[in-house]
């Protein structure tokens, strides 16, 4: 038990340590979560939108429709099917070897990737929308982009939200992978204080326990907007 | 048709739709006076919708032309959504928005098209609620009305824009047989305040009471035509008389 106590003061307590957790945490975890979300989900909706329009043939042999088709299915075969690992290491190492501006990278390469299951799950949100809804909309004498935003991406979004907030957390915990380009974030910090102290027990279970918790913080958050948005259903 | 003899509001020519190898719709040309009521009937599958849906080119017609009011809207330089503005439309199945309260799938497009201020629109909405007797689901959603309401709103949403002319798509197919009545009465208001109506149907009793002109379509083309009467008292062709027979009791 005492045990126990010492390693956690030393992993935790000792050169106020918990502050370099609480910064890998806030200013590594969060501002990529955050930000490769943000970038998924804007490149997720276009890929989307692209593919939507050119499977309901709407743009009709429209040579720029099918050029956009075409790199949205290139770019989501690529992100599918090599590791994220791989693909962080490309982006760092190669695609941007003469920049250090790691967090910005890490947010790239994450947000690509993640931006190619969000177009997946969008796509399948679009499509459980009754065609009706859009013929409604554009009878009205309002324009296919028009409708698209106020009518089908909500309720699309509602239907996904589920599907969406597994791929959030799957991010999330994704982050810690950018330790591999150096990223100090909360991954990297408990490596980096286990290394200095000879102990890894404490950091890493502490991490584990950390990322835990935001987890289930997030579901919980999502449960309560699920909820929001389901009020259109019931009243 | 020409009984009423004044402006051509939709002129249809030569109008012909095939969905792959399937020709639904045969060289149809037709014309829609400005404030007639036209009522298509007719069996299943015999065009009639496909018919309505080409007049605001929700299905794009294979061969053929479509002018309204002056316009050919089956050109492709031609602005669709502006000349959807002028045109609404009722469906089957409401198709009213889930994700907004009964007023603001009113406002929408209103506001949305730029066709009115936020305050014109809401004025607008409240006016056109109170006529249907629904001012206060207006805060409402969709899911908690029933069908004829829906049906209602959805009437009230299409005439928010001010249409020229009216087009139902068996507005009263999907709702349960007590909330039918309610619908066709708004109809009917309509009707009498002069409003153009293209309206597909299996209410007879509604294509008699309000239809100018009734056009029996059966097959891809329009066999009959005629005012009610001549329509359901005096059925020439044979299939229409068949076709009566067995929806008139």
């Amino acid at each position: 038990m005492n045990n126990l106590q010492a390693q956690f003061v030393t992993a935790f307590v000792t050169e106020d340590r918990w502050k370099a957790y609480l910064e890998g945490l806030v200013q590594k975890t969060y501002v990529i979560t955050v930000g490769a979300l943000a970038f998924g989900i804007v490149l997720g909706i276009l890929v989307a939108v692209i593919r939507t329009i050119h499977d309901q043939n709407i743009g009709r042999n429209n040579w720029l429709i099918n050029f956009l088709n075409g790199i949205c299915q290139v770019y989501t075969t690529i992100i599918r099917g090599t590791p994220m690992l791989v693909q962080l290491m490309v982006f760092y190492f190669v695609i941007f070897s003469s920049s250090r501006a790691k967090v910005a990278i890490s947010i790239l390469a994450l947000g690509i990737n993640s931006g190619a299951y969000v177009a997946e799950i969008i796509r399948s949100g679009i499509m459980s929308i009754d065609p009706g809804q859009m013929e409604a909309g554009r009878s009205l004498g309002l324009g296919y982009t028009q409708v698209m935003r106020s009518v089908i991406i909500p309720q699309a979004i509602k239907n996904i939200l589920p599907a969406l907030g597994n791929e959030m957390i799957t991010l999330f915990k994704d982050t810690s992978l950018v330790t591999v380009i150096g990223v100090t974030d909360l991954t990297k910090v408990a490596q980096t204080i286990g290394a200095k102290t000879y102990s890894y027990f404490m950091p890493m279970i502490g991490i584990a326990l950390i990322y835990l918790l935001n987890v289930i913080v997030l579901t919980r958050l999502l449960g309560i907007l699920e909820r929001r948005l389901r009020r259109s259903d019931r009243t | 048709m020409t009984e009423l003899n004044n402006n051509v509001l939709i002129d249809v020519q030569h109008l012909t739709k095939a969905f792959g190898d399937h020709v639904v719709l045969k060289d149809i040309s037709e014309h829609i006076n400005e404030g007639e009521k036209v009522v298509i009937i007719g069996p299943s599958g015999g065009g009639k919708s496909t018919f309505l849906r080409c007049l605001n080119l929700l299905e794009i017609p294979t061969e053929g032309t479509i002018i309204f009011d002056g316009t050919d809207i089956t050109d492709p330089k031609t602005d669709i959504n502006k000349v959807r503005q002028h045109m609404g439309m009722v469906f089957q199945h409401f198709n009213l928005f889930p994700n907004m309260t009964v007023r603001q799938n009113i406002t929408w497009a209103p506001t949305k098209t730029g066709m009115m201020k936020a305050e014109e629109a809401d004025a607008e909405a409240t006016r056109l609620l109170t006529r249907v007797g629904l001012l206060e689901k207006e805060d409402a959603y969709p899911s908690s009305l029933s069908g004829g309401q829906k049906q209602r709103i959805a009437i009230v949403r299409a005439l928010a824009m001010k249409p020229r002319v009216m087009l139902f798509d068996e507005p009263t197919s999907a709702l349960d047989p007590e909330m039918v009545g309610e619908v066709l009465e708004v109809m009917k208001e309509l009707a009498e305040e002069g409003m153009t109506m293209a309206v597909v149907t299996h209410e007879m009793g509604f294509a008699k009471e309000v239809g100018n002109r009734i056009l029996f379509m059966a097959d891809g083309v329009i066999m009959e035509q005629g005012t009610p009467d001549q329509i359901f008292n005096h059925p020439q062709s044979p299939r229409l008389q068949d076709f009566l027979a067995k929806v008139l009791i």
